[in-house]
């Protein structure tokens, strides 16, 4: 084993970590510049390869990204040094904020800020639904009404049966979310509905 | 919270473990999405904490550099179980992602371009967009019925900042935590005052 790959890999991975603030695709530059830019590791349409399967699969981009990066350069044991890498800073930093909120967490002024981020994150969860919506809706750009094709109502009558579900029957959501993708394989290969 | 305390024995990190790990299998487009998981999960579900102390940990793990899954995995377990829960709870979060990426490192282009893979998914994001529609319905309809007019204009005006002009949510949260203090320090002085 390479041990120098391994440090190298922890190393690169601690900053993406560090330096990503805001999540998702605003870390991406930095993330870009640190395995393309930086090391070589990838090449950019490797790297774009892992936007779209990052897009497909669960998990944070930088996460997605270490564990890619790190089977490539070293298997199994580069993937799991690069991810606990990335998630060195992260996890500290927000050991020390959670340790902050629960010794002041009563405090007045405190809660006058908590009850100011609260909405906020509301307005936050509201519009990463919308963006999901409109991938669900356009797969294509440009996002306008006049390029709806089938699969976008396909994707407008799930939205509307999962989210009818949800409020009717209280549903488990995990449940909702394998009831729509089951039901897009129904209407694909039972009924021909072209919806990708 | 306090009613596991007595009780953490191994089927409560057991449970504590797979609850994250589920949330975080479940967690496709990453960011926000994890919100509503872990609010039907830990406070509808388990009962662990309130919605509002969810929403306390969302904001704290936006605002602080890192994944928001993995921030929020953090908090979670060590609100639940200290350091030691922080630590199980991380890694309950980075496996699902490291188990499946590692797989499909593999072979990512047959894994990309499979017909069956794309449908799923596809058809998939109509579902979590309704699963986020849902708690986000439910939590806009909380803040208006707290019938105060600060709150109801951070929610519209933080939704237009990220939405429309696309501002960094990490700043649009350090603004609204920084209206927070400001008007906080003001009501005291004025209640100090009168």
């Amino acid at each position: 084993m390479d041990f120098g790959v391994l440090l190298d890999l922890y190393v690169s991975f601690l900053q993406v970590g560090l330096f990503s603030l805001g999540g998702g695709f605003a870390a991406l530059p930095l993330i870009e510049e640190q395995i393309i830019t930086n090391r070589e590791w990838l090449t950019q349409t490797e790297f774009n390869d892992i936007l779209a399967i990052s897009q497909m699969t669960p998990g944070p981009i930088a996460i997605n990204a270490s564990v890619f990066v790190g089977t490539r350069m070293a298997g199994i044991p580069g993937s799991i040094v690069a991810t606990l890498g990335c998630v060195t800073a992260p996890v500290s930093i927000s050991l020390i904020m959670v340790k902050l909120y629960t010794k002041y967490k009563s405090l007045a002024l405190m809660q006058g800020v908590l009850s100011c981020l609260r909405p906020a994150v509301v307005a936050l969860i509201s519009v990463a639904g919308l963006n999901i919506f409109m991938t669900a809706i356009w797969d294509i750009a440009p996002r306008n009404l006049q390029n709806l094709d089938t699969a976008a109502f396909v994707g407008l009558f799930l939205f509307v049966a999962s989210f009818f579900i949800l409020r009717k029957f209280k549903l488990n959501p995990v449940l909702v979310m394998l009831f729509a993708g089951v039901t897009g394989l129904v209407l694909y290969f039972a009924l021909g509905i072209e919806i990708v | 919270m306090e009613k596991t305390i007595e009780q953490k024995d191994l089927k409560f990190y057991w449970t504590m473990f797979s609850a994250v790990f589920t949330v975080c299998l479940f967690t496709f487009g990453g960011g926000f999405v994890i919100v509503p998981l872990l609010k039907k999960k830990f406070a509808e579900g388990l009962g662990w904490f309130e919605d509002d102390e969810i929403m306390d940990l969302v904001a704290i793990a936006q605002s602080t550099p890192g994944p928001v899954a993995i921030n929020c995995s953090t908090l979670i377990g060590y609100r639940l179980a200290g350091v030691k829960g922080a630590f199980i709870t991380v890694f309950a979060a980075m496996l699902p992602p490291l188990i499946i990426i590692t797989a499909i490192s593999f072979a990512y282009e047959a894994f990309r371009d499979n017909t069956i893979v794309r449908i799923v998914l596809r058809a998939m994001q109509a579902g979590i967009a309704a699963v986020i529609a849902d708690v986000a319905y439910g939590m806009g309809a909380n803040v208006f019925k707290g019938k105060k007019i600060l709150p109801i204009i951070i929610m519209f005006a933080a939704f237009v900042a990220a939405f429309f002009i696309g501002i960094n949510v990490a700043f649009i949260i350090i603004c609204c935590g920084l209206i927070g203090l400001f008007t906080t320090l003001y009501m005291q002085k004025k209640g100090g005052g009168a």
